[in-house]
């Protein structure tokens, strides 16, 4: 399977998909943990791939979006962001919007 | 690998000519910036569009002689 194979796959078979540095539990990246703490706040369930495994991945992940930085977050197949738009859509609840509208459960009781 | 702040500003304004671009330096190693590109073409444009449009006037920098470049893009 190619790389962009497997990336497809993944972010087809998850509902949410954060392409990192490092894991969920332990990021190795600023920005990578911003979208970590934004994600978990919400209490959003997703899928860590850390791309600092394979630099085939690292490499694979910017290609398939065309997008150069990482982290890359996906929302039912679709790429949303990094972490600078991730920010700016959570802080202006245009992330709940979508999340909600995309049909991914979002913690009640988090605050917008 | 590091790049100047004029050189950054230049790049972003060769690729789009009407912004108004200021850059913070946020480490002083030339590799972690934070810039703000202010754009009338922006308009209309979704934020994945307008960050890419900065990504695509870097030339390939962002993400490998910049390492790190948090970005805010509006219109005026």
């Amino acid at each position: 399977m190619s790389v962009n194979q497997f990336i497809d796959n993944e972010v087809k078979s998850n509902d949410v998909v954060l392409f990192m540095k490092g894991t969920p539990q332990f990021p190795q990246c600023g920005f990578s943990g911003q979208v970590v703490q934004i994600l978990d706040h919400l209490g959003i369930a997703y899928k860590g791939l850390n791309v600092l495994e394979s630099d085939e991945l690292r490499n694979g992940i910017k290609a398939y979006s065309n997008w150069p930085t990482i982290p890359q977050l996906y929302v039912k197949g679709e790429f949303v962001g990094g972490c600078d738009i991730i920010r700016e859509m959570f802080q202006a609840s245009e992330l709940q919007d979508l999340l909600k509208e995309k049909g991914v459960p979002v913690r009640a009781d988090a605050p917008a | 690998m590091a790049m100047a702040a004029a050189d950054i500003e230049r790049l972003i304004r060769a690729g789009i000519p009407d912004a108004q671009v200021t850059i913070r330096d946020l480490a002083g190693d030339g590799d972690h910036y934070a810039a703000t590109v202010i754009a009338e073409s922006f308009r209309g444009k979704s934020r994945v569009a307008q960050h890419k449009a900065v990504y695509d006037a870097l030339q390939g920098e962002m993400g490998g002689a910049l390492h790190a470049l948090a970005l805010q893009t509006g219109t005026p």
